[in-house]
């Protein structure tokens, strides 16, 4: 039924719409696909960021872009090597209350994801 | 102070030469994908600045599928090509054919048995260096591909004019071309084969769609004209005549290229038929 419903509808949208949305996809692929260095420079960002909390094996990151229904994803696999632990319980006068419960969450995701890591 | 003396006197002499011979301006139109009409807009470009009253070298670049000839009928005069020139088995005097229609346009034609990758990147900017000498406007025709012979077309080029249909390939090859052609040549962009009842179905892409993705200057926009597969058989490119919405519009980028501010390029619909004018109210 619903696949009858998307054929119905992609028959009654005017081709030159779906064209459109095509190539507004595919160019955006190409443009990521011909910046490589943009791609080197979110991996090293992305790294950091991440290395904050938990150390990562920087030689083995791997970072794609697949191309999902409406947009483009990106995908990064960063290996965790060990949960960085023993970071003083209160790091030096944070400005203000709202970034530091913000960092405890980011810290409690980043330790779940740590653990498939950690099995293989 | 040393500097500025020692540029002073290096820049004299370059602009006496300058207003003696001033060097033409070589343009290369391309693509990426075949068969978008690159050879088509070559020809009618070359007739169309020709009639103007320049003086135009075409450059058939498409080593191995020589085309240039044929769109201007001159397939039976061509005795040497570019290779030939190249390779120093001729002189350029000897190659460049002249046009059978219109004063001042020349075809240097490409070879049709050799391949594209024979060709020296080095020595085809030097060739098209010589002929912007003696030019006022030097247009290669570049093959499809971005590979070696894509390389060579746009060698000796300062400008391209990047031709583009109304299809998703199309528009993403000319992407990747200008992408590959940097900040140089400032390309501009030809729409070619435009049909506008299917665009105003919503069945073919706009110029407004593919402009807003290239966001290229726009210098021509042609229809899709059954008028060209005529001609081609002929011979004798379209812009020969001024006859006719598309004639007329290759003679508008013409104008364009040679920094006249013509209207913004349109295509429009066909007329209304006689039968339509009567019964529809239309104005005559
Ligand atoms: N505006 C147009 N209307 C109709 N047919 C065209 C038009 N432009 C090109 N063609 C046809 O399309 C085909 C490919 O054109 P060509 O100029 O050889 O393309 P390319 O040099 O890019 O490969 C030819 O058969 C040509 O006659
Ligand atoms: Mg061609």
């Amino acid at each position: 039924m619903i696949e009858f419903l998307r054929r119905f509808l992609s028959a009654a949208s005017p081709s030159a719409s779906t064209a459109k949305e095509r190539l507004r996809l595919v160019l955006m692929t190409d443009h990521l696909a011909l910046g490589p260095e943009i791609v080197d420079a979110m991996k090293r960002d992305l790294v950091d960021v991440i290395s904050r909390h938990v150390e990562v094996d920087r030689e083995k990151i791997e970072v794609t872009f697949e191309r999902q229904d409406r947009a483009i994803a990106l995908l990064a696999n960063i290996p965790i090597l060990s949960v960085r632990r023993p970071e003083p319980p209160a790091p030096p006068a944070p400005p203000a209350v709202r970034p530091r419960r913000k960092r405890s969450r980011r810290r409690r995701t980043t330790a779940s994801a740590a653990e498939p890591a950690a099995a293989t | 102070m040393h500097a500025l003396t020692h540029t002073a006197t290096a820049t004299e002499p370059a602009v006496t030469r300058g207003e003696t011979t001033k060097l033409g301006r070589a343009i290369v139109v391309t693509s990426g994908k075949g068969g978008v009409g690159k050879t088509t807009t070559t020809a009618n470009l070359g007739t169309a600045l020709a009639q103007r009253g320049a003086r135009v070298a075409l450059v058939d670049a498409d080593i191995g599928l020589r085309n240039l000839d044929i769109l201007l009928g001159l397939e039976n005069r061509v005795q040497y090509h570019v290779l030939d020139v190249l390779d120093e088995n001729a002189s350029l005097d000897d190659a460049l054919v002249a046009d059978k229609h219109s004063d001042g346009l020349y075809l240097l034609a490409a070879a049709q048995s050799r391949e594209k990758e024979e060709v020296d990147t080095e020595k085809m900017r030097a060739l098209v260096a010589s002929l912007r000498e003696r030019f006022d406007y030097v247009i290669i025709d570049s093959p499809a591909g971005i590979e070696k012979g894509f390389k060579n077309a746009v060698a000796g080029a300062q400008e391209a004019i990047v031709v583009c249909t109304p299809e998703v390939s199309a528009v993403r090859d000319v992407d990747r071309v200008v992408g590959l052609l940097g900040n140089r040549f400032r390309p501009q962009l030809v729409i070619n084969r435009v049909r506008p009842q299917l665009v105003k179905k919503g069945t073919m892409l706009s110029v407004e769609d593919v402009d807003a993705f290239l966001r290229l200057p726009l210098l021509g926009v042609i229809a899709d004209e059954p008028q060209i597969i005529v001609t081609t058989n002929r011979g004798e490119p379209l812009a020969l005549s001024r006859d006719g919405q598309t004639a007329n519009a290759y003679h508008a980028i013409a104008a364009r290229i040679a920094g006249e501010d013509v209207p913004a390029p349109r295509v429009e619909m066909p007329k209304p038929t006689l039968f339509e004018r009567l019964f529809r109210g239309g104005r005559a």
